[in-house]
């Protein structure tokens, strides 16, 4: 039985491996896909115009509209004249925000009143604009300290320290999901693609009467996905600690035991998917149904607790979920056995469950 | 020049620079209102001399008129002239027949009324009139082929070019295509008709026959014929066993090529010979030399320089398997229904040791579910199967290691080599260690793999995949052999081969079970089962088939002719019952 799950093996790793267009196949798209996510899907707000709108001429206008210029947060600024330009330049998207300080501003401050100015925001791009709110927000608060500082002694000073992230890197949290997702994609896509190959191929019937059991020819077919996938995750962590300079605190062994066991859940689905596609094509298709449901469910994106709360039910389902946060978590922080623990054995469970559900297809459609 | 044929002048052609030439200086004449047969071993150029034709692609020198216009720059005028049908017609497998049909008739501008006119006449010309509805996926075989024959046949062509259209096709399909075909010929229109079947080639009035991209003869088939006048001969009356006589016999000098058919064995003397007496062949005390009429096949083996030689290697390096004439397959009761549908329905046979048994039927009729069953692919609704005396269901991994199976597709793994190919197989049947790499050493020198060793199995020559195939099949030494129509779409030759690789292997107490649409191949068979409707409507050995159907009008059928007539007297019984 072991000669026979061991010739399997082989024979997958060569039909994946054996030619330079499959080895590119498995190699290239996830590495391109790595660096494209981690310089291109930042969520960090930068280069952004703002528009300035100051109709006073007081000090304390001035004060506040340098504060805005200075911030590192926009790029370029922009001064208008009248009101009637800021929807103007809304519309057009010339800026992302427009800073509007009215006329008695200064008056009002020096007066002991409350000043108001106004933050217009471009509501379409939403995330944007909820971060370009929040820079202002700072903004303002240490501009508020220094007037009141200025008028009375103490106040107080809100010092924000970013833990595990000091410089709020956005690659640091990029890379770590990126390890699950990319090693989700190739765990899914070998598998799933490695039975409808052989259906459209005609050698399935060949495998069929050799006297492999079905549970051997699961086997031999989910074993090479492992490795394949494993390597691949091992290189991304590879580029993402030496090129892409994320630290990596925690336990390398822990990662990969983890990531064993997260892989096993995510090969049971593409049997799954396997079984049941007739072709390549079918099984490409798929793979992606429960590829990008899972990338979304899974914390990647945005965060699981502003989800409804029906589908963050839903997410506990979903392995990547829990591999998001051991990835996370041992690249930024060191995290315990315990902890991964913790995150490792509902994956477990799901594991069982979908590799016996592929067992299972995979039984009932042979008849 | 003739603007009313196509005129073929030193046509040559090679896919990549620095490749083989795939035509080498051709020069012919193909006359319309005929069927020209075009034949050849495979790599014969056989295609590609189709693909110039129809201007897909060009000739690298020489050149090529069809009906006086040049393909190299008159291409798109030419294409509205030709019907083409390649050996994988693009039949949309998920449309019905009829919008299989509309689509292709819009592809060539057939719209309105003239589209209309065009469906009726080819729905009731291909006889799938009733068939419309069907997805052409779901179509037999030889519908399929009919199907895309029609496709092809929308804006009536004068030019019609036939890439293989009867492979995989049972011969009452084959003849309906046939009939089809010749119905369509006029004094305009021309028909080049590609195969691999050589009855079919001697049906053509004219042949192009290629080799190596060279044309080795053109002409009527008659005329090629006439060099192996006189050196045909059946020996008859053999006692004892025909397939050791054919061995004996092709092992002489005299002998240049031999077939077994039926209970006889057809051999043709090298040219000059005087026939030899038939003692060497120790075929019996009754045994004679009968001089029969030559065939067009013995004049293509000929002129290809003669078959193989009747020792199989394979044989020779294998173990006589102990035991006596004992049942080794046997299938009792065969019965499986899709639903309401009755796929086959009480199918039972036994074979013994050492017996090649034939299943036989026209496409559609039960018989790859049958063998789907019989090698435990299919759970049967009703009835059992035993090979080597372990049941399929009960026990199918002990049932399975006494099997070799083959199917026609050559079930190789095609991203992977030669050797890789054969060290996943000898896995697979649990070859460990010393055993494996023996095994595997002894496939490669026996087929003489050696130079392929390193290519993958999917650009091997065809030839060559089907000894692969072979040799993963028997490498754990199987006493029972299974084979799926295995010669489907190979020439002559290789066939040959092939067959003498089996006879061996039967020799040394092997059974096999085969299902072809060949009736050469059905001819090797010991006994052949007649699969139609779902049932086993005759049952033995081929000559015994013959002289069931032979009559006054017909006293000396081919197997062919028996097949067709057998089908005919079933349906006849059916019908009365009716």
């Amino acid at each position: 039985m072991v000669n026979r799950i061991l010739a399997l093996l082989v024979k997958e790793l060569l039909a994946n491996l054996r030619d330079k267009r499959g080895r590119l196949v498995l190699i290239v798209p996830p590495l391109i896909q790595l660096f494209i996510f981690s310089f291109a899907a930042t969520q960090e707000v930068k280069n952004q115009t703002l528009a300035i709108l100051n109709l006073d001429h007081g000090r304390p206008a001035l004060a506040l509209e340098r504060d805005f210029m200075a911030a590192a947060t926009f790029g370029a600024v922009l001064h208008l004249r009248r009101a009637e330009e800021i929807p103007e330049v809304i519309d057009r998207q010339q800026a992302i925000a427009v800073l509007w300080i009215p006329a008695d501003f200064s008056r009002e401050l020096e007066g002991g009143g409350t000043a108001r100015a106004g933050f217009i925001l471009d509501g379409r791009k939403t995330n944007a604009a909820q971060i370009v709110q929040g820079y202002a927000q700072r903004i303002l608060e240490a501009y508020r300290a220094e007037w009141s500082g200025r008028g009375q002694a103490g106040g107080v000073h809100l010092e924000a320290r970013n833990w595990f992230n000091p410089n709020l890197d956005f690659r640091w949290y990029t890379v770590p999901s990126l390890v699950c997702i990319l090693t989700t994609v190739v765990g899914l896509l070998v598998t799933g693609l490695s039975v409808a190959r052989e259906r459209e191929m005609g050698t399935f019937e060949q495998l069929l009467v050799s006297p492999l059991r079905p549970l051997e020819i699961l086997i031999g077919k989910a074993l090479p996905a492992l490795l394949i996938a494993m390597v691949e995750g091992a290189l991304i962590v590879l580029i993402g600690v030496t090129v892409l300079g994320v630290p990596l605190n925690g336990s390398l062994p822990l990662l990969f035991a983890a990531m064993a066991v997260f892989l096993l859940a995510i090969i049971g689905v593409g049997l799954f998917v396997s079984s049941l596609s007739m072709t390549q094509q079918q099984a490409v298709l798929g793979a992606f149904l429960f590829l990008v449901p899972a990338t979304i469910l899974s914390g990647f994106a945005s965060p699981i607790e502003n989800m409804p709360h029906w589908l963050q039910t839903l997410s506990y389902g979903n392995p990547l979920r829990y591999f998001m946060t051991i990835s996370r978590g041992i690249f930024l922080k060191d995290v315990s056995a315990a902890v991964v623990w913790a995150q490792t054995w509902p994956m477990a469970i799901i594991a069982c469950v979908t590799l016996t559900l592929a067992t299972w297809l995979f039984k009932k459609r042979m008849e | 020049m003739d603007a009313s044929a196509l005129v073929i002048e030193n046509l040559s052609y090679r896919y990549d620079k620095g490749a083989p030439l795939a035509l080498d200086g051709l020069s012919a004449l193909i006359r319309p209102g005929i069927v020209t047969g075009l034949v050849g071993p495979d790599g014969a150029g056989k295609t590609t001399l189709l693909r110039l034709l129809t201007g897909l692609l060009r000739p690298t020198a020489g050149s090529l008129r069809v009906f006086g216009l040049d393909t190299r720059d008159q291409a798109e005028k030419l294409q509205r002239l030709i019907g083409y049908m390649p050996q994988k017609f693009g039949l949309y497998e998920d449309l019905s027949v009829g919008q299989n049909l509309r689509l292709y008739a819009d592809l060539h501008d057939v719209t309105g009324a003239e589209r209309q006119r065009a469906l009726a006449r080819l729905l009731a010309f291909t006889g799938l009139e009733p068939f419309q509805d069907r997805l052409a996926g779901r179509l037999s075989g030889g519908m399929k082929q009919k199907l895309g024959l029609a496709c092809a046949l929308i804006r009536k062509p004068r030019l019609l070019l036939l890439d293989e259209p009867s492979v995989g096709v049972d011969p009452v399909s084959r003849r309906e295509l046939w009939r089809m075909v010749g119905e369509l010929v006029d004094a305009e229109t021309a028909v080049i008709w590609s195969t691999a079947y050589l009855d079919e080639a001697e049906r053509c009035r004219e042949v192009l026959l290629l080799d190596g991209g060279r044309l080795l003869f053109s002409g009527p088939p008659g005329t090629l014929t006439e060099r192996v006048a006189g050196r045909c001969f059946q020996v008859r009356g053999i006692s004892g066993d025909r397939r050791r006589v054919l061995a004996r016999a092709l092992q002489q000098a005299e002998v240049q090529d031999g077939i077994v058919q039926g209970r006889d064995v057809r051999i043709v003397l090298r040219s000059g010979q005087a026939p030899p007496a038939p003692e060497p062949f120790a075929a019996g005390a009754e045994a004679r030399l009968v001089p029969v009429p030559p065939r067009f096949e013995d004049a293509y083996v000929d002129i290809l320089g003669g078959g193989p030689g009747g020792v199989s290697a394979l044989a020779e390096a294998m173990r006589p398997l102990p035991g006596e004439r004992e049942a080794t397959v046997e299938a009792a009761g065969l019965s499986k229904r899709f639903g309401d549908f009755t796929a086959v329905s009480g199918i039972g046979f036994s074979i013994r040791r050492g017996e090649i048994f034939g299943l036989l039927g026209p496409n559609g009729a039960g018989k790859s579910t049958t063998f789907k069953m019989l090698c435990g692919l299919l759970r049967p609704s009703a009835g059992g199967s035993r090979v080597g005396g372990f049941d399929l269901r009960a026990a199918p991994g002990k049932a399975r290691s006494h099997l070799g199976y083959m199917a026609q597709k050559f079930s190789l793994y095609g991203d992977l080599s030669t050797r890789q190919n054969l060290e996943f197989f000898a896995g697979v049947y649990g070859l460990a260690g010393a055993r494996r790499k023996e095994s595997v050493t002894r496939m490669i020198e026996i087929f003489g793999l050696t130079p392929h060793l390193k290519a993958s199995a999917r650009e091997l020559p065809l030839g060559f995949k089907q000894r692969l195939a072979l040799a993963c099949a028997v490498m754990h030494e199987p006493p029972v052999l299974f084979l799926d129509e295995p010669t489907s779409g190979v020439d002559p030759l290789t066939r040959r081969e092939f067959w003498t690789h089996i006879n061996g292997l039967v020799e040394r107490g092997v059974t096999v079970l085969v299902t072809t649409h060949f009736m050469d191949e059905a001819e090797y068979c010991d006994r052949l089962g007649l699969i139609y409707r779902g049932r086993m409507i005759a049952c033995g050995a081929p000559d015994d088939l013959k002289a069931q159907v032979a009559s006054a009008a017909l006293p000396d059928p081919t197997l062919e002719e028996t097949f067709i007539a057998l089908l005919r007297q079933w349906d006849e019984g059916e019908g009365a019952k009716a």
